[in-house]
């Protein structure tokens, strides 16, 4: 049956089937879908013991006594540590990067010792036998606190009167940066329009529904750590353990089997983290744990509070001259260690203008110490900002010049036959097609009919808005990103592709799986590059001990690094597959292909033997080959991109809203979105990567914002009170493509994980914008509640 | 702390018999005295719907719901549902439309979906966007969700037409 399939098929008709640029479904997704996932909660473990931290309820805070003895008392109560017991195993750290020249952040300890400097800080564990016994004796510790002067507002953290939380330091500056083109003054000077404005960005959080979740078990007699973790960074993790506790790395091995969502939240090491592997360690046996809901909202990373100031120029023509910025963002009272806590400013000031082609530019930036929670590297990290500074400030030039915005973008933004090229900022740009996303987008949401519906329905009182936005996103990071900064971050990405003895390939990536469907997209490539049906490969990720040395996800960088990688490995693979059937057939290696897990004859297009018959030969029959001929089916490439400092991708959006003037509630009634990529390995998971970017970017600009009263304490910290997008507010999105493919990799892909969220913000406020020009009143604090809408319309005073 | 209580649950059709605390929600009944670790706690407190359940067919929060309160009672998660084929439809036009990511919360988004199509088979968009709107979901922007559920409604209401015809 097998021979009369196969005699139809020929060797180039087998080779011409290609999973690379179909829209594959997630193979190993059904298994969610059926409740089987394992994620890190679901892991228990002989031994295993729970451990709670006692947080700080003050956000600045001395710590006078603590009681500990009625709950030592408490059943199934096995330890309770302080900080100084955990300083005794966990060295403190420091979150500084050399490149950010002059960035200071006073050391940081696993569990607070004295002091606690936000509402939140760990400054106890209490370990039991299970979870609700420890929350139990949390109740029974009692804390004696002197409450110290608190720094809530960073507008104000620089004054001189304002107290410095660090005692070191001389004032609560992190860091400082200026870049400055040279020309702005005069180009402000001789420009015919010149228009000024601030925007506010409301801190949020990125609310993984699994929370953050951490299991450590050290075996003290042989001196080995696992950690099974959920996290989008193992080997990172694997490092910052080994380091941290004076293991050598090759005993300290991280597990991450299913992670309930990431989004940057996961990729930081926090002190929790620490503080759970140091009392596995002191107590000799697994620790988990899992941070509640509650205790989640001022733990985990916050990002994006920002107020920048920004100024455009332009010449009659429209032509833009000059952006000039000045962004002040505030971090909590530490920089996040590895990443640091700057990177989110500093992406602000690198890419604020970022599509266009002006030549002058200035920036200003200014990051200070508050008693928050830290913030730190999330979902867009900077572009959404820098985003809706640039698409904000445009449109109000356009409104104040009367040019269409569509217009006044296609005249100021980089031609797409114009790279490589840098811009104002000094960024390096390979290869952007905004031209073309601009006209792909103009006919997806066919708008001048839009345009048409939105001055008819104006007429009858219904007030409607379109927003457009332009964005650039970094993705595939050199090393320009950490490592030149000393951080021990992975630039390079590794895959170990093996056949095994049955003729099927299995590949090992160290870029994990965080539902993107990163393991999707590899198999894709290993089947097409290897030469062998989807349904023979599978794919091992989230083991240190398993898969080669990588950075795991963040910077959009899994499909374009780790995706070369697997690209580089497979070819290496087939072409060794190639040579032991050559020597085994007794044939030159180049009368002969591989295609559909089979090696065949180019010439007279027919099968000669499949992978099966390949890999019994090499692992059971290596007598029937040639002495000085050992097969090789197991092959390891690595791959980091250093033609550019960041491989940048381009996209467009826009937004359709209506906005109901009396209750200032914003109904968003579509969303389009054109991005480029570069090669698109399966369209159906890069648009769900933006339908659900271009949402999170959504709740940054509608809903969510961490509330903090002058104390400094958080009043929404529950998912109750802080509201995210729910599918009822949430528009359908149009996603379309244009594919430039980078031609710093063979595989031509860039990322796509994070322009959504970078563009969407900036094209609801310019929507919302749109709609309220009727009454010149404009939003430029994110998020646009109804209260600011209704207080821009000038309908509430008090 | 209040003495434990003995319930007789029946959880995918089997019977257990466990003392447990009166305080003990339903969601850590289940994944921490049974191991049915398919119900996830997201929340634990009734906002997010990752934790769903069916107790005797109707869907409750298993963070908001203590475990003695299903004494007696037919609780159904998501291993003895997925096992009993009830809603493979439903799945499977998850899977063909990537209308999940990270999976944490389609447990209950499944539940939630399949209680709406039960009630409401011609469900239009909006009223399922409506609906759904009880379960949070981080990653997908919820575009592909309300197009599997558009599936699958489609496709259960074709089956049952064709089963009035014959």
């Amino acid at each position: 049956m097998n021979d009369l399939v196969e005699l139809h098929v020929s060797a180039d008709a087998a080779a011409s089937l290609r999973h690379v640029g179909q829209s594959i479904a997630r193979p190993t997704a059904k298994r969610l879908t059926e409740g089987r996932g394992v994620y890190m909660d679901d892991i228990e473990l002989p031994r295993m013991a729970h451990a709670v931290y006692l947080r700080s309820p003050h956000a600045h805070a001395r710590i006078v006594s603590i009681e500990t003895a009625a709950a030592l008392s408490m059943p199934g109560v096995i330890a309770i540590v302080d900080g100084a017991q955990m300083a005794q195993v966990c060295a403190p750290f420091v979150g500084t990067l050399l490149h950010m020249v002059g960035m200071r952040s006073p050391p940081q300890h696993a569990i607070a010792i004295n002091r606690a400097c936000w509402q939140g800080e760990a400054i106890l564990a209490v370990v039991a036998e299970s979870r609700a016994m420890a929350e139990d004796a949390v109740e029974a510790v009692t804390v004696v606190w002197e409450q110290l002067a608190v720094v809530a507002n960073m507008e104000t953290a620089l004054a001189p009167e304002t107290p410095v939380i660090h005692p070191e330091f001389d004032s609560n500056l992190c860091f400082h940066r200026e870049l400055d083109t040279g020309g702005v003054d005069a180009a402000f000077a001789a420009a015919d329009t010149v228009v000024e404005e601030t925007y506010f960005f409301g801190r949020h959080t990125g609310v993984t529904v699994e929370p953050r979740s951490v299991l450590a078990d050290f075996n003290p007699a042989e001196r080995r750590l696992t950690v099974h973790h959920s996290t989008q960074a193992p080997h990172m993790m694997a490092d910052l353990y080994s380091r941290q506790f004076g293991l050598p790395e090759a005993d300290v091995r991280v597990i991450c089997r299913d992670v309930g969502g990431s989004f940057g939240i996961k990729v930081h090491a926090y002190p929790d983290d620490f503080a759970t592997v140091g009392l596995s360690i002191l107590l000799k046996r697994p620790v988990k744990f899992v941070a509640d809901r509650l205790e989640s909202f001022v733990t985990d990373i916050h990002a994006r509070e920002h107020r920048i100031k920004a100024r455009l120029a332009l010449a009659r023509d429209g032509r833009i001259l000059a952006f000039d910025i000045d962004d002040l963002t505030g971090i909590g009272p530490y920089s996040m260690f590895p990443r640091t806590s700057v990177v989110e400013g500093n992406q602000v000031v690198n890419l604020t203008g970022g599509p266009y082609k002006h030549t002058e530019y200035r920036a200003k930036l200014d990051v200070v110490f508050q008693n928050k929670v830290p913030t730190c590297q999330y979902r867009g990290v900077g572009h959404p900002i820098a985003c809706a500074v640039t698409e904000g400030i445009i449109d109000l030039a356009a409104s104040r010049m009367d040019i269409d915005p569509l217009e006044l973008r296609r005249r100021n933004v980089m031609e797409d036959d114009s790279y490589p090229r840098k811009g104002a900022a000094g960024i390096l740009l390979e290869r952007l097609s905004h031209q073309q996303c601009l006209d792909k987008l103009e006919a997806m949401m066919d708008y001048s009919a839009l345009r048409s519906e939105q001055a008819e329905l104006r007429k009858k009182g219904i007030y409607r808005g379109i927003g457009f936005s332009v964005l650039i996103e970094l993705t595939n990071p050199s090393a320009a990103f950490y490592g030149i900064g000393g951080a021990r971050i992975s630039a390079q990405e590794g895959a170990t592709v093996r056949l095994d003895a049955t003729g099927m390939v299995h590949c090992a990536v160290g870029v994990g799986e965080q539902g993107q469907g990163n393991e999707t997209i590899f198999a894709q490539i290993a089947a097409d590059e290897v030469g062998l049906p989807l349904a023979s490969v599978r794919i091992v990720t989230g083991d240190t001990a398993a898969t080669p040395y990588g950075g795991g996800t963040w910077a959009s960088r899994g499909a374009g690094i780790g995706g070369e990688a697997v690209l580089l490995a497979s070819r290496e693979l087939r072409a060794n597959i190639l040579a032991l059937a050559a020597v085994h057939l007794k044939r030159d290696a180049g009368e002969l292909m591989v295609a559909d897990g089979k090696v065949w004859d180019r010439a007279t297009q027919g099968p000669l033997i499949d992978f099966a018959e390949l890999a019994r030969i090499a692992c059971f029959r290596p007598d029937l080959l040639p002495r000085d001929f050992q097969p090789e089916l197991v092959v390891t490439r690595h791959y980091s991109q250093r033609d550019f400092p960041f491989v940048f991708t381009n996209g467009t959006q826009a937004s359709y809203v209506e906005v109901d003037t009396e209750t200032g509630f914003v109904k968003l009634l579509r969303h389009w979105a054109v991005e480029d990529c570069g090669r698109v390995i399966n369209p159906m998971l890069v648009n769900e990567q933006i339908r659900g970017a271009v949402v999170q970017g959504i709740g940054g600009a509608m809903f969510e914002e961490c509330l903090y009263d002058e104390n400094g304490l958080l009043r929404n910290g529950s998912m109750a009170d802080y509201l995210v997008p729910m599918s009822s507010e949430m528009p359908d999105i149009e996603v379309a493509h244009v594919e430039t493919f980078t031609r710093t990799s063979e595989l031509g892909a860039k990322g796509a994980g994070e322009a959504g969220t970078a563009g969407a913000p900036a094209a609801v406020m310019n929507a919302i914008n749109d709609a309220l020009a009727p009454f010149v009143a404009r939003v430029t604090s994110q998020p646009f509640t109804p209260e600011k809408i209704l207080r821009a319309l000038d309908k509430i005073h008090v | 702390m209040t003495d434990k209580v003995l319930t007789r649950i029946a959880v995918n059709g089997v019977v257990y018999e466990r003392w447990i605390e009166p305080r003990q929600h339903l969601v850590d009944y289940l994944r921490d005295e049974l191991g049915f670790k398919g119900t996830r706690a997201g929340c634990e407190h009734g906002v997010c719907g990752a934790c769903a359940v069916r107790i005797n067919g109707e869907t409750v929060r298993g963070c908001l719901t203590l475990a003695v309160q299903a004494d007696g009672a037919a609780v159904e998660t998501i291993e003895g549902i997925s096992d009993s084929g009830a809603i493979s439809d439903l799945q499977h036009a998850f899977l063909q439309h990537n209308a999940l990511q990270c999976g944490f919360c389609t447990a209950g988004m499944l539940l939630s979906a399949d209680d709406l199509l039960k009630a409401e088979p011609g469900a239009n968009r909006e009223q399922i966007r409506a609906h759904m709107s009880g379960n949070y979901c981080r990653c997908s922007g919820y575009h592909a969700i309300v197009d599997a559920i558009e599936t699958t409604r489609d496709s259960r209401r074709l089956a049952a037409r064709s089963g009035e015809s014959t």
